[in-house]
């Protein structure tokens, strides 16, 4: 019999829960869990942060990827205790007071998707991409975001929307992920 | 609706069953298609913008209901803009004409002299008369549509066959809560099914006081084979399902076939025989100078959507249940939850919400039985079900593999004569309801029906196996029959194309070797064998915009081209593939030409066409779910993987514009042609034909070897 391929946190004896405190989108946030409850379910359940979404939580595919410390991470196998005293930036996080950014801007002009379940963690993976190059070029974005998988095929409106945001960002404009992170 | 509305007393719904006008200059619109990532909701928001002579903005879509959509069965088939477009568009065509005649009627002039702007009715002279919405809730619109206003004719069209953003996207763009996985209702519960390590194996025993330990579990459920968990906490719900499945003990499960001589395994199974189509031409026979007979397969595939299946169910009573669902039939998973429990359909009520990219029957409707299956523990309280992605590979319904046979027989001028096809695969339907059968896993498993029955391939549904079983080309003496499987070791139902991807993969294949045996170029080849003037218009299209006739040959690269009416009814599609080959194919480049008659959205429509290649170039290349004697091993994205990022071919789409013929579904059109396409560039490339599919390393050098 082949074990199941469950997440490695899931065989692991069950802890009580404690207070964490945990710096999401700028601002400080009090939970009450298990400490190896994966930060993903934290964030959704706990912090009512839906943007961040399950896909397999094994770290495969991109679907919860959040910004730690300004680097795409998957979430749903990243235990909470390992995410206290690092800035965590969610899609939420991301947006212009709940407007599109930017960047998000230029998906919708792109009309860069279409189930959509898998773009805030493109959006993430993009964001951290053209914070660390502002001008990349199409290879640079196919390879920013090859942890991110798409099922429906948006793969070239995806590109061309990243492109498009880092060919008519203003220099002087304050990059999305520093801004969601208050830096 | 919002308010429950009156209802018609006759089969024939009333246009106020799909035409809200509210006093707040809103239109309600609602209809039986769900949205499923291909932006349906929107083409149908401006075919009622348009009928209705509103702006776009103004359309709101209700998601569909059992409670009181219109029952339009299953979003399937490519068929949502051919069926419940057309139907929109009748009601919001007699909608406009009584609320104008209302307003006429009003004010004592004809009807004739008042047009609309964006809902403002007015006179002869310009004038503001009266407006929609001074009609809100005044029953104007309850009664049936009687056919005698003819709608818009295609000229006079400002919005359908315009672009418009997808209603959804912003959204998703943003992380806004829209899926069902993101549903938080009040006293809401998670729960999680653990399911048998293989297909056939039956539970034994399980220790639910391990689970119990996590002390916010509310209850272990097990029923039969079903087990399952409910906690408080959505990861305790996870933690306590593992405790679960580690105590498990399973019977021992059913053998699997060999899956590396799939296509021999097809063949020798016993199988119901449907002739497809049948000509005889005696005089075509004698013409018949040469003939090539070659075999074609296809693994299992996966839906393989990025989120697993996820479904919230609350029973109010013993008798009054609420389902939320991504199925794409939210009124036959509604008779088959009410057939499970005794109940009847009025007592169940089932609500479409959005889930990620749905590409056929995938777990939507069992995971959606899996919640009302738990929740009936919970009395009052709604219990969400999330699949795991283990769960997700291991018990989705595959698109089933297939082997194809084809001897093609040619005239001294390299024509085609004689034509003889053979399908051999399980059904391609085990959708909920199917032939009388429940069709939910959860209810198999929980002893509430025998083991699933084998899939089929219903006429209704156009067809499964034998869908583009016959070829488009000129062809005088034909035979293509389809050997269904009596047996379904591995449950199989609808992926994408159905049986269209398999059957055009191989009909374009063979018609590349008949060009070659020609020496004619493919595309000056498929250009003279097919009738259809449309058809060729396509083929011409796709090479003009792949730059066919100025293609550079060189070492390792390869061209090729496919066509196919989807259905041989709806949307013609062409595709020309080039790839760069040696030991393993990278699709590089693709690109499509579609005429699918009347187009509502184009920029929607090249949006799924684009999507559809990539996936099907995924499928071409990449995907087969793999097995052992007894048990699935793709279970993740690395025993599963898809096209990436970094592989994912360039997508160029050319939309033939046909604004007068009826619109021809569309979703699905690529999968064949792009499939067709990528195996001909690989030949192109390699000289080496590869008639398996995946076309990965091993086959290509299995290929080699043989040839």
């Amino acid at each position: 019999m082949i074990a199941s391929n469950s997440p490695a946190w899931v065989g692991r004896p069950t802890t009580d829960a404690e207070s964490f405190t945990l710096e999401v989108n700028g601002s400080k946030r009090d939970v009450v869990c298990r400490r190896d409850t994966p930060l993903l379910y934290v964030l959704r359940n706990d912090l009512d942060l839906k943007g961040t979404r399950f896909g397999c939580g094994l770290g495969q595919c991109g679907a919860c990827f959040v910004l730690l410390d300004g680097h795409p991470t998957p979430s749903c196998d990243l235990p909470v205790w390992a995410s206290v005293d690092h800035s965590i930036v969610t899609v939420e996080g991301l947006s212009d007071d709940g407007e599109p950014s930017h960047l998000q801007q230029c998906f919708i002009e792109e009309q860069a998707a279409q189930c959509g379940y898998c773009m805030s963690g493109i959006m993430v993976s993009a964001a951290a991409l053209l914070e660390s190059n502002p001008a990349p070029d199409e290879a640079a974005v196919r390879g920013a975001l090859d942890r991110n998988l798409c099922r429906c095929g948006s793969h070239n409106r995806v590109i061309r929307a990243v492109l498009k945001a880092a060919a008519t960002t203003d220099a002087t404009d304050t990059p999305d992920v520093a801004k969601a992170a208050k830096l | 609706m919002s308010a429950a509305p009156r209802q018609s007393a006759t089969a024939e719904p009333f246009v106020s069953d799909r035409v809200e006008i509210t006093g707040a200059g809103e239109v309600r619109i609602a209809v039986g298609k769900v949205e499923l990532g291909q932006g349906i909701l929107t083409a149908l928001a401006q075919i009622a913008a348009e009928e209705l002579d509103v702006s776009f903005e103004r359309v709101r879509m209700v998601s569909a209901t059992t409670a009181h959509s219109p029952n339009e069965g299953f979003t399937s088939g490519s068929m949502s803009v051919m069926a419940a477009g057309t139907a929109l568009r009748t009601a919001c065509a007699h909608a406009r004409a009584w609320l104008v005649e209302a307003a006429a009627h009003h004010a004592g002039v004809s009807p004739e002299t008042l047009s609309v702007r964006d809902g403002t009715i007015l006179d002869a002279r310009g004038n503001q008369l009266s407006s929609y919405w001074e009609f809100a809730n005044q029953g104007v619109l309850e009664r049936v549509a009687g056919g005698d206003v003819t709608p818009k004719k295609p000229d006079e069209y400002s919005i359908v066959g315009h672009n418009a953003a997808r209603l959804d996207l912003e959204d998703k763009f943003l992380g806004r809560p829209r899926f069902i996985h993101d549903l938080s209702l009040p006293g809401q519960l998670f729960g999680r099914v653990v399911r048998p390590p293989a297909p056939g194996a039956q539970l034994l025993s399980a220790d639910a006081d391990a689970a119990r330990s996590i002390d916010t579990v509310v209850s272990v459920v097990q029923k039969g084979s079903f087990l399952g968990v409910i906690a408080e906490r959505e990861d305790d719900a996870v933690r306590a399902a593992e405790l679960l499945r580690e105590s498990a003990r399973w019977s021992d499960p059913t053998p699997l076939p060999n899956q590396h001589a799939i296509g021999d395994y097809l063949r020798s199974q016993p199988a119901e025989v449907t002739p497809v189509a049948h000509l005889v031409d005696e005089a075509a026979r004698g013409e018949v100078v040469n003939t090539i007979q070659r075999r074609y397969s296809r693994p299992y595939l996966a839906h393989a959507s990025i989120a697993p299946g996820c479904g919230v169910a609350c029973w109010h009573t013993n008798a009054e249940l609420s389902v939320w669902t991504h199925s794409q039939g939210i009124f036959p998973l509604r008779g088959a939850i009410a057939k499970s429990f005794g109940l009847e359909v009025s007592q169940v009520v089932v609500q479409h919400v959005e889930g990620a990219g749905c590409y056929g029957h995938n777990s939507a409707d069992d995971v959606a039985f899996d919640a009302v299956l738990l929740a009936r523990e919970t009395l009052g309280r709604p219990v969400q079900v999330v699949w795991s992605r283990d769960d997700e590979f291991a018990w989705e319904p595959y698109g089933p593999a297939m082997a194809v046979e084809i001897a093609a027989g040619v005239d001294t001028s390299g024509d085609i004569v004689q034509w003889r096809q053979d399908v051999w695969g399980n059904g391609h339907v085990t959708r909920p309801g199917y032939d009388g059968n429940i069709g939910l896993l959860g209810a198999s498993e929980a002893a509430m029906q025998t083991v699933l029955p084998a899939a089929v391939d219903p006429a209704s549904y156009g067809g499964g196996n034998s869908r583009n079983a016959v070829p488009a080309y000129r062809v005088r003496d034909l035979d293509a029959t389809v050997h269904r499987l009596l047996a379904m070791p591995i449950r199989t139902s609808s992926l994408r194309s159905l049986g269209a991807m398999m059957n055009v993969f191989a009909i374009e294949s063979m018609i590349d070797e008949l060009a070659e045996l020609a020496k004619v170029d493919p595309v000056e080849y498929r250009l003279r064998q097919l009738p259809d003037e449309r058809a060729r218009a396509v083929v011409a299209a796709a090479a003009e915009l792949a730059g066919w006739k100025d293609r550079k040959s060189s070492d390792g690269w390869g061209w090729g081209i496919a066509y196919a009416r989807y259905k041989n009814t709806h949307a013609h599609c062409a595709a020309v593939a080039r790839v760069e080959a040696v030991s393993s194919v990278a699709v590089r480049n693709i690109y499509v030409a579609v005429d699918a008659g009347q187009i509502v959205n184009p920029d929607g429509l090249a949006n799924q066409v684009e999507g559809g290649a990539v996936q099907a170039a995924s499928w071409a290349v990449r995907e087969a779910i793999r097995f052992d004697d007894h048990q699935i091993t793709s279970r993740d994205w690395e025993s599963y993987p898809i096209l990436r990022f970094s592989e994912a071919p360039t997508v160029s789409v050319t939309l033939l514009p046909r604004p007068d013929e009826p619109s021809l579904g569309v979703g699905e059109c690529a999968a064949g042609p792009v499939a067709g396409a990528i195996a001909n560039a690989l030949y192109d490339a390699i000289g080496v034909r590869v008639r398996d599919l995946p076309l990965t390393p091993e086959r290509i050098e299995a290929a080699i070897l043989q040839d």
